[in-house]
């Protein structure tokens, strides 16, 4: 930390006219290479550390475009998480590198009677704005612990994240546009793009009902500060309980469509078994699919890492966060015995359905060997499985986790 | 005297063009080279014009030619990547021999 300082310090002494945009810049050009490297518990799972503009040290997946992980520690500091931890993925890599936030304008056309053209400004202050603390999850997060694996991005539990999102809601925009009768779905777009024009530009849809449910929102600001600007600044859409896919960044274009869109990234890609359990045999392919759409249960140990040593019979507190799609967590439970027995865990604050809970319980280990597993269940009843669930795209994982500790 | 105004406007126009300077962000440098090989040259080419290779790096180990012919024709089919038949099978012999 101590060498940064004192280039901020320099930098700050040369000129004081240095934008903050061009210092971290300048800051990127010193300090961008890999701060180490970690090892993600499943097999080729080394990857190095890698400090971007804006975000501290992560676990780089990609460089182009850059995908990076949250480092699976930052989940017990506290259940937001913080801007410069937060994970990012891109598609394409062709990524806006360039923004003017007093050029920049969200289009909304297609079947409107009033097409727009809105700038930061109109969205910040002619609208009224709205804040929501939701879990940001990839689909293929976790992925890596996928057996038989599976192609696609190699993740730990690292693709999620919880902020507190402030912006407007997406019904507010729809309704100053005046969507016409007969209109089916939104399509959302943003300044990212492909390498090759031949490649499907990342171009996303909603129904129009789930648009208007006046809970999508179009975010300018993640936890008191602007969008950091891999996670989409100036403005990406926030869908609480649904997965990251339908989340576009650097959202700037917004179109009203009388159709179910058919676009690559609907209609091939981002799909799941359409089943109830989001999964087929192992190995085997999907006969029909459906988008991945809402989160289902997923919990945590956090404070523990496999293989930790605890203290034999000495309470020790286990406690990590649980989520799911928005209906709402109301138990926790833990086992210490591989899955036996189970106790209820003490819920933490709630800071709404969207949000990741914080759970806690102490426990009294006996010498030896333990498997710590803990399990969600929400408002509706849904839990997580005991055994992984497979499907071919590697995405929707959410079996129940085991913490191995030994006590001693 | 009658300049004076004018010299005024031309610092307001410029000071308004100097708020309006776009943000801008630079991505660290991309790291991540191909395991050598016989034809690693092809792939690099081809691979590298859409996307960094810790792509294929960070794939699960040992998944054999099935799968990588499976990832060439994801890439030719669903990303329209303009890479030639002959060079399909070169990638994907090079992918299963190296990875």
């Amino acid at each position: 930390m101590k060498p940064k300082m004192n280039r901020r310090s320099l930098l700050e002494g040369l000129g004081g006219a240095i934008t903050g945009a061009a210092l971290t810049n300048l800051l990127s050009a010193f300090g961008a290479r890999a701060q180490g490297m970690t090892t993600l518990p499943f097999a080729n799972g080394e990857r190095p550390l890698v400090r971007y503009p804006g975000k501290r040290p992560l676990i780089q997946l990609t460089a182009r475009p850059p995908q990076l992980e949250t480092p699976f520690s930052v989940f017990d500091e506290g259940v937001i998480t913080p801007n410069d931890a937060f994970f990012v993925r891109y598609h394409l890599s062709d990524i806006p590198l360039s923004v003017d936030p007093d050029a920049f304008r969200l289009e909304v056309k297609g079947r409107v009677d009033r097409p727009l053209s809105l700038s930061l400004a109109d969205l910040k202050t002619s609208f009224e704005p709205v804040e929501l603390v939701a879990v940001h999850q990839c689909s293929g997060n976790s992925r890596g612990f996928v057996e038989p694996r599976v192609a696609g991005g190699q993740l730990g539990h690292g693709a999620m994240g919880n902020a507190r999102w402030r912006g407007v809601p997406l019904r507010a925009v729809l309704d100053r546009a005046g969507v016409q009768a007969g209109s089916r779905q939104i399509t959302l777009n943003g300044l990212d793009r492909p390498a090759l024009p031949e490649t499907p530009d990342f171009v996303k849809a909603l129904d129009l009902d789930h648009a208007r449910d006046g809970e999508v929102m179009i975010a300018y600001a993640m936890n008191g500060e602007d969008l950091p600007w891999l996670n989409g600044f100036p403005l990406r859409l926030v869908v609480p309980g649904y997965y990251g896919t339908y989340w576009v960044k650097h959202l700037n274009e917004i179109t009203v469509i009388d159709h179910v869109f058919d676009g690559y990234w609907m209609s091939s890609a981002y799909r799941a078994p359409d089943n109830d359990c989001v999964c087929v045999e192992p190995g085997r392919p999907a006969t029909a699919t459906v988008p991945v759409r809402r989160f289902n249960v997923r919990s945590f140990i956090t404070n523990l890492a496999d293989g930790a040593r605890v203290e034999a019979w000495a309470p020790t507190l286990v406690k990590g966060i649980a989520f799911d799609g928005g209906y709402g967590i109301t138990d926790v439970l833990a086992s210490w015995d591989g899955g036996q027995n189970w106790s209820e865990t003490r819920l933490g604050y709630d800071l709404g359905r969207y949000s990741f809970r914080e759970w806690r319980i102490e426990l009294r280990l006996p010498a030896g060997t333990h498997e710590l597993k803990v399990r969600a269940i929400n408002r509706i009843g849904q839990s997580q499985p005991i055994t992984p669930l497979w499907n071919p795209p590697g995405y929707t994982r959410n079996v129940v986790e085991t913490v191995r500790v030994v006590a001693a | 005297m009658r300049n004076f105004p004018c010299s005024l406007v031309v610092v307001v126009l410029l000071t308004q063009a100097g708020d309006a300077e776009p943000l801008t962000y630079v991505l660290p440098e991309e790291t991540a080279t191909l395991r050598p090989g016989p034809d690693m040259e092809t792939a690099r080419d081809n691979c590298m014009s859409c996307h960094s290779v810790d792509y294929i790096n960070t794939q699960p180990p040992v998944r054999g030619k099935e799968f990588w012919e499976g990832e060439v024709r994801k890439m030719i089919k669903s990303y329209h990547a303009p890479i030639s038949e002959a060079d399909a099978k070169t990638i994907a012999d090079y992918l299963s021999n190296a990875y």
